[in-house]
């Protein structure tokens, strides 16, 4: 470098890489890592001194240099030669600087591999060559798409140790490539090397004869990083709206209230017309400062204060964002976590949630299911043990403003605490809110769900039919909508076994399936309902806790529950459908009350007994109930 | 990361969000000031941080009583400039019991002047959430630590149970008698270092910039003769050299480079070709392997 403004401007073009390094136990991350540094002239000599001393005392194998060491630092980790908590390592090239981190392999220390995960645009997932791909690959695989990360770079290592064959490699490949086969990733690269023998790191020498892609320095080097670091979905070049969420209120006299915060996506100008939540009052901006300007203009990232035009009540924890399009305010979501505390999640206990600056006491309401690592299945889950990754429904005390994690890492990310010992026990992102305490997007929509309904001069309502198969749902479902049409009132009957043959015929009935049915029709429900409807469900819908978050997707006065309590004995006795008889038989597999189970709503609004009730009873019953006029 | 700010913008406004985070979930914040060059970048941060209000938490020093007379100059300039209270703390016991570099091991003597005298004034001042000026790329058990490092009561750090510390959230509860120790320049480098006290024209230490100084040679290190205790063998002259310090401490143990370099324009550049790490003028460090973890459990800084 010839003179200093040369240097600086190369400094100040060069663009910084967050990535980390997982895989599975001993598959050679950390000896990777010390390689890179080592081949990118990136260990000064006295680094390299004293890693020769500890390469004797330590090293693995003799007369070698073990480049791990390097990164390696704790002494328990140098003793039993394993990563225990993740190292940060800096280095640069020509074309770009990085932040390199250097996760643990062994499942005990998945959190700390989280950890270093959540703040990367790009993982390097190692595979042994000689191993192929373990559960704990999987897991980190999983973890990576979880925080979603959608660059990825598959370092086949130990080639060595497989005499560079292409066949193992081959492989390796195809056996990724399926897993990742429904994932939305950017760019995937698969790369064989040899950590400890330096083989494809920084060149492609030909070691491997049969590889004739970059190493994988140059393409870490040439990658175009294509995702921005907080906004996962859209381009970077797509502008998305302003969010800040306030960190201080600075206000050292009478004559300065300023809000200090972190810019979490868009920019902001003086001048602009901006909303503070979750209160809704708006304002603009009188000065954007920084440090000792005012510099009246700041962009994603930068650290600033905010003065605005009219005397407000704004305090930490609140947002302040763009007046036209303001993020979402909830407090149920529907989430994925990950549980990273030897106590087990218990569902119902209080947790301390943290989201942005917002803290708040928060409840997972159900656990939706978790994920089996080895296949991808899910599982039913009472609770979750450490490691374990789930989609849940969380509930908070009060309303939280977020975006979805797909959309913004920053407003979408969230840690939970325990409230005794105030340990870091889950991470979770939000997918989307399951009810929303007001949605500030919606009010853009020239109509609405109330003049919809207006329209038709009725009030919207979701008629929930449960009960076992061949309990009267049906019959009794067809009559209300009947009886109602009649009246001159919009309605659509959504009935269960009419849905699977259409919607639904993708699915069985196992547990997963029966829940992801009444997913569906329940969204369909709400969609109704937001078209003006009177909908009207007849449904087994066996499970109490799908049922509940059903009730969640609608407004209290929205939605009522009607349980046709017709016993087993009186069901299996008309068995209209002859469907009884064949599951008694063996020929049906998990029929509802004979081998899947039935839990009963236990508030449901409206029980009907049709042993003691004629079918236009109950219909009559049902229409006094509701009011939809 | 993100393509709008550059590298040292970005490094910069990471760190304000820190500092801002940790006020916010502190009772008795205090700084750790050490008076070199990472303090002054530390301190610029700070006062941008709160800006036009003054950081709501005093500076301390930890005196060994053994620092270069020009830093003591520097202190004291700094405290009438910042504005902000500075404290100043020195382990009596070890004073009254002689301690000194050039008489005890550097490991004892760190330990009672600098780890002992730490861990009394943070219980003398009940401070429960520290900021110091740290860098993960110092040393290798520094990289493996958060930004947001837990200590138990004793002040304390396991490094195999570190919180987990997901994006930028910072869990900072802490129960009784625990404290937390945070890091906001956790991922700047010494290049980061030099190029942003060179942006800001930040003002540090002269003892940075190359200058004819006395030297003697100790253990392969130049150290400068900075007053009449060190102990010089009989014939022994200082010779005066052409020095600058890449790292200040206390300066009987703090090794001196070979260098011209006398505006940050050139250190930037000299930095940038350097060969050897920053911490290679720490005699205390390379004292035994694994030395700085064991430090840091016993609540060094
Ligand atoms: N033959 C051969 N051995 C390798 C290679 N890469 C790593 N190893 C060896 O594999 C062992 C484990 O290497 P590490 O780098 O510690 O593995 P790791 O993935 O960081 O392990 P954890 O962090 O504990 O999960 C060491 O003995 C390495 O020397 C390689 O390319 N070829
Ligand atoms: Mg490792």
């Amino acid at each position: 470098m010839k003179n200093i403004s040369e240097f600086l401007l190369n400094q100040y073009q060069k663009k910084t890489l967050r990535l980390i390094t997982c895989g599975s136990v001993d598959d050679g991350k950390s000896t990777l890592i010390g390689r890179l540094l080592h081949e990118s002239q990136n260990v000064f000599e006295d680094q390299l001194k004293s890693l020769e001393k500890d390469s004797e005392k330590f090293g693995t194998h003799k007369n070698e240099l073990d480049f791990s060491l390097l990164v390696d630092g704790l002494k328990a980790e140098r003793e039993q030669g394993i990563t225990i908590d993740v190292a940060y390592r800096f280095f640069e090239t020509e074309h770009r600087r990085y932040i390199v981190a250097d996760t643990p392999g062994h499942e005990q220390y998945t959190r700390n591999m989280a950890t270093a995960a959540s703040n990367a645009e790009l993982a390097i997932l190692l595979v042994d060559a000689q191993k192929g791909i373990l559960a704990q690959t999987r897991r980190h695989y999983r973890i990576v798409t979880l925080m979603g990360i959608r660059n990825l770079v598959i370092a086949v290592n130990k080639m060595d140790l497989v005499q560079y064959k292409e066949n193992v490699f081959q492989k390796i490949d195809s056996d990724f490539r399926n897993l990742v086969l429904d994932h939305d990733l950017n760019q995937i690269q698969v790369i064989p090397i040899s950590a400890t023998k330096g083989v494809n790191i920084t060149e492609n020498d030909q070691t491997i004869s049969f590889y004739s892609g970059p190493s994988l320095l140059e393409y870490l080097d040439q990658l175009q990083i294509r995702n921005s670091s907080n906004n996962l979905k859209v381009p970077s070049s797509q502008e998305s709206s302003f969010r800040m969420p306030v960190q201080r209120v600075i206000r050292p006299d009478e004559s300065y209230r300023g809000f200090s915060g972190r810019i979490a996506s868009g920019s902001v100008s003086n001048g602009d017309l901006v909303k503070i939540l979750p209160s809704g009052v708006q304002s603009s901006v009188r000065s954007v400062d920084f440090w000792k300007n005012s510099i009246s203009n700041a962009s994603k990232n930068t650290s600033i204060t905010l003065t605005l035009e009219d005397e407000v009540d704004v305090s930490r924890g609140d947002v302040i964002c763009a007046y036209e399009d303001p993020p979402e305010i909830a407090d149920q979501f529907q989430v994925d976590l990950i549980w990273m505390s030897k106590e087990p999640l218990i569902p119902g206990r209080q947790y301390l949630m943290r989201l942005h600056q917002q803290e708040v006491n928060a409840q997972v309401t159900r656990i939706r299911f978790k994920e089996e690592i080895e296949t991808g299945k899910h599982l039913a889950a009472e609770t979750l043990e450490m490691n374990e990754i789930a989609q849940i429904n969380l509930s908070t005390n009060r309303p939280v403003v977020f975006e979805p994690y797909s959309s913004n890492r920053l407003m979408g990310g969230f840690i939970i605490i325990d409230k005794m010992n105030f340990d870091t026990v889950g991470a979770g992102i939000i997918k989307f809110a399951l009810r929303r305490s007001s949605n500030i997007h919606w009010q853009k929509l020239q109509v609405n769900k109330v003049q919809r309904a207006k329209q038709k001069m009725q009030t919207p309502k979701c008629l929930w039919f449960t009960g076992l198969s061949g309990s009267g749902k049906s019959t009794i479902a067809s009559l209300v909508e009947k009886k109602l049409h009649a009246d001159g009132i919009h309605t659509y009957l959504l009935d269960g076994d009419n849905i699977r043959h259409g919607l639904n015929r993708d699915l069985g009935f196992t547990n997963e399936d029966r829940v992801e049915n009444m997913r569906r029709i329940s969204e369909v429900a709400k969609l109704m309902v937001d078209a003006g409807l009177i909908v009207i469900v007849s449904f087994i819908s066996p499970f109490r806790a799908e049922r509940q978050m059903v009730r969640e997707l609608f407004d209290p006065s929205e939605f009522l529950e009607i349980f046709v309590d017709t016993p087993l004995e009186e069901c299996e006795r008309r068995d209209t459908k002859g469907l009884y008889a064949k599951a008694r038989s063996g020929k049906l597999k998990n029929f509802t009350g004979i081998d899947s189970v039935y839990e009963p709503p236990e508030s449901a609004e409206i029980k009907l007994n049709t042993i003691t009730s004629k079918p236009e009873k109950c219909v009559d019953m049902i229409l006094e109930k509701i009011n939809i006029f | 990361m993100d393509s709008n700010l550059s590298h040292l913008e970005f490094l910069e406004a990471e760190s304000i969000e820190i500092i801002r985070e940790a006020i916010a979930g502190a009772k008795n914040p205090v700084m750790l000031y050490s008076i070199g060059k990472d303090s002054s970048v530390m301190l610029q941060l700070a006062l941008k941080s709160f800006y036009p209000a003054s950081p709501p938490l005093p500076l301390l020093h930890v005196d060994t009583t053994w620092k270069f007379k020009e830093m003591y100059n520097f202190r004291n300039q700094i405290a009438r400039d910042s504005g902000m209270e500075l404290l100043v703390h020195t382990n009596q016991e070890g004073v009254k019991a002689g301690i000194s570099p050039f008489t005890h091991s550097s490991n004892y003597y760190t330990d009672v002047m600098k780890t002992q005298a730490l861990r009394q004034v943070l219980e003398i001042g009940g401070y429960d959430v520290i900021l110091g000026g740290a860098r993960r790329d110092e040393e290798k058990s520094r990289a493996k630590e958060r930004v947001f490092s837990f200590r138990s009561e004793g002040h304390n750090w396991d490094p195999k149970a570190q919180r987990p510390e997901l994006w930028n959230l910072y869990n900072t509860k802490l129960n009784n008698g625990q404290t937390m120790r945070v890091f906001p320049l956790s991922n700047w480098t010494e290049k980061d270092v030099w190029q942003y006290l060179l942006q800001e024209k930040i003002s540090i230490v002269p003892l940075y910039f190359a200058k004819e100084r006395p030297i003697v040679y100790r253990n392969e290190t130049l150290i400068m003769v900075d007053d009449e205790r060190i102990p010089l063998e009989t014939g022994e002259k200082p010779q005066m050299k052409s020095v600058r310090f890449r790292t200040l401490g206390c300066y009987p143990l703090t090794g001196a480079i070979e260098s011209n370099a006398s505006t940050l324009e050139e250190i930037v550049l000299e930095t940038m070709k350097a060969k050897t790490s920053e911490r290679e003028g720490r005699l205390i460090d390379s004292d035994e392997a694994g030395s700085m973890e064991k430090k840091k459990r016993e609540g060094y800084f």
